[in-house]
């Protein structure tokens, strides 16, 4: 499993106050310790936290470039702030995220390939996010076959199917699961399948638990990268039985320390 | 289809792991052996690199030569009543390296102590250059005796010394880590255990790039099956990313060989038997190739003929797998 650590974003309050304030140490920490506990990858969100995203992603970077080579996926959704951070990130950079539509997936693509980054392509289009599987394979073929006339290598490509609040859409979970089994088949080697997972409790109460559970359905149905929190220890210890449970690693008595050893930061 | 065709890319190698230590390691071999290193699954060099060749080793005992069945007294003679001369036998029979197990500390096998037995070593290290494989008793009380003081005795020889298992690990790690030398971790016909022994010795402090797993051995047509399928499940997932997995491959082929009733049984015991000595000689022989096929790394073996024949076949499978390489 492909796990970026989410914590770094200016919804967080402590986020939200180090960016104001400038304090590296905090992102520093917080980059550091989702690594240890088994993250590979680092999610860069600004949030609402600042009103010069362009400055205060830059200072992220740099700031979390400071103490680790790990790949950081640049999450935001304004395309001038992309296109300036990403060519600039040192090392391996995800660009995150980008929507269904022909048009800004040419753009992004060409970013993710001159800068020889990954990229999540959201199944998202004009009409927003879809109701059903059928709309949310259609969108996922339809990025992965742009990714594949830009010339994206696929180990660089994610899909993500798109989950939202389970009390606001009870329908969504079931599309989504159905979505990544179907668009597991549509290449081989197929793309990676990626979910931002606290999306789907946003907003409910009981929220860790419907994290984990909706994490071990979708691992299930073929999900193999995760934009999550590391540091929640309940979610990463059902992680890891799970892909023991899919036989994606081999049991020992010590499965958990066993796999955590494994979890190293690096590219896709 | 051809059979490139099916070629899949790997993440990781099996480690390489080198035993012995010659003068300039500030050893006494004569020369070193190293093993592992391949990107692929076994010979499938279109996929990766096929790593170092399958290492030798003759077994040579600390005691009971004379428990050897009649096919190997006739080849070894008299070396079988002395240690040393055994060990010397072995090298001119072409081994790579020597596997002397000390079997003679078995309370039950003569309760051989830990003086005799550091004494044993040094004379074995001295009368032949090849790098050393020891193997303890397999009594955790009594090895947690010996194996110490052989390893100190041997200290800076870079010898690989077994066994750890996942009840008796602690005494050995230390031993090898203070003395310098490779593990040998043992795990009963069990992957899981097999990567538990790792990771408990990795927790103990020794590097896992410094361990041999022993999955442990059966001869042909007696659990043959279940090894190979082991440790074809090993070699996956090491070269699949797991790094408590991607230790190479000790098998214990003449030992296991050399017991079985084909290897043994006399010349008309049964219709269609055949002669006993070549029997017995390929028994042995086929037991060690096929390990080959599924990732063996170092074979323990007997029959100088049986290494002989071994040895050709490796050399057939490095050739052809050099014919084929990506």
């Amino acid at each position: 499993m492909y796990l970026i650590g989410e914590r770094i974003n200016g919804m967080f309050k402590n986020m939200r106050a180090a960016i104001g304030e400038k304090n590296k140490q905090v992102v520093q920490e917080v980059a550091l310790a989702q690594l240890k506990a088994g993250a590979q990858a680092l999610d860069i969100n600004v949030g609402p936290a600042s009103d010069k995203p362009l400055d205060a992603m830059m200072w992220l970077v740099e700031a979390v470039r400071e103490v680790t080579d790990a790949p950081l996926a640049i999450d935001t959704a304004k395309w001038e702030v992309m296109s300036a951070i990403v060519p600039k990130v040192p090392g391996h950079a995800i660009i995150n995220s980008c929507k269904a539509d022909e048009a800004e997936l040419d753009k992004y693509l060409k970013l993710a390939v001159d800068c020889k980054a990954s990229i999540i392509g959201l199944t998202i289009d004009q009409k927003g996010v879809p109701a059903d599987a059928e709309k949310r394979i259609e969108l996922g073929a339809t990025i992965a076959a742009k990714a594949q006339e830009a010339g994206l290598p696929m180990n660089h490509l994610f899909i993500d199917p798109i989950i939202i609040p389970v009390n606001v859409s009870p329908a969504t979970p079931k599309a989504v699961l159905s979505a990544l089994a179907a668009l597991k088949l549509i290449s081989d080697p197929p793309p990676h399948l990626v979910l931002g997972l606290s999306n789907v409790s946003q907003g409910c109460t009981e929220r860790k638990l419907i994290n984990r559970t909706m994490m071990s359905l979708a691992q299930s149905a073929g999900m193999d990268a995760l934009i999550a929190d590391p540091l929640d220890l309940d979610l990463m210890n059902a992680l890891v039985a799970a892909e023991l449970l899919l036989q994606r690693t081999i049991y020992c008595d010590s499965f958990i320390d066993a796999y955590k050893m494994g979890a190293k930061p690096g590219e896709p | 289809m051809k059979a490139s065709e099916t070629a899949q890319r790997w993440a990781a190698a099996i480690n390489t792991v080198t035993i012995g230590a010659t003068a300039a390691e500030k050893g006494t071999r004569g020369k070193v052996v190293t093993i592992g290193g391949a990107k692929c699954i076994p010979w499938m060099s279109y996929e990766g690199d096929i790593g170092n060749r399958p290492a030798i080793a003759l077994e040579v005992w600390d005691s009971r030569g004379e428990t050897w069945p009649a096919g190997l007294q006739s080849l070894y003679g008299d070396a079988l009543k002395d240690t040393v001369t055994w060990a010397k036998k072995a090298a001119e029979f072409g081994a790579d390296l020597i596997c002397l197990r000390l079997d003679g500390t078995h309370p039950d096998l003569g309760d051989r102590g830990a003086d005799e037995s550091v004494a044993l070593v040094k004379s074995v290290l001295a009368a032949v250059d090849l790098p050393l494989i020891i193997w303890g008793c397999g009594i955790a009380e009594k090895d947690n005796i010996v194996l110490p003081r052989v390893s100190e005795a041997a200290r800076g020889e870079n010898c690989l010394i077994g066994t750890a298992t996942d009840k008796n690990y602690r005494t050995l790690v230390a031993s090898c880590l203070a003395d310098g030398h490779k593990l040998l971790a043992e795990s009963p016909l069990d992957i899981n255990i097999a990567k538990q022994v790792n990771i408990l010795a990795h927790d103990a402090g020794f590097p896992l790039e410094n361990i041999v797993m022993f999955p442990t051995t059966a001869a042909m047509g007696y659990g043959f099956d279940y090894v190979l399928s082991i440790m074809e499940r090993g070699r996956l997932a090491g070269i699949g990313g797991d790094q408590l997995l991607m230790q190479p491959v000790l098998c214990d082929v003449g030992l296991e060989s050399w017991r079985v009733k084909e290897a043994n049984a006399g010349d008309d015991s049964m219709p269609g038997y055949g002669p006993l000595a070549e029997r017995a000689l390929m028994w042995e022989t086929l037991t060690a190739t096929n390990y080959l096929q599924a990732g063996g790394d170092i074979l323990v073996m007997r029959h100088p003929g049986a290494v002989k024949l071994v040895r050709d076949t490796i050399d057939k499978l490095v050739a052809g797998a050099k014919a084929l390489a990506a």
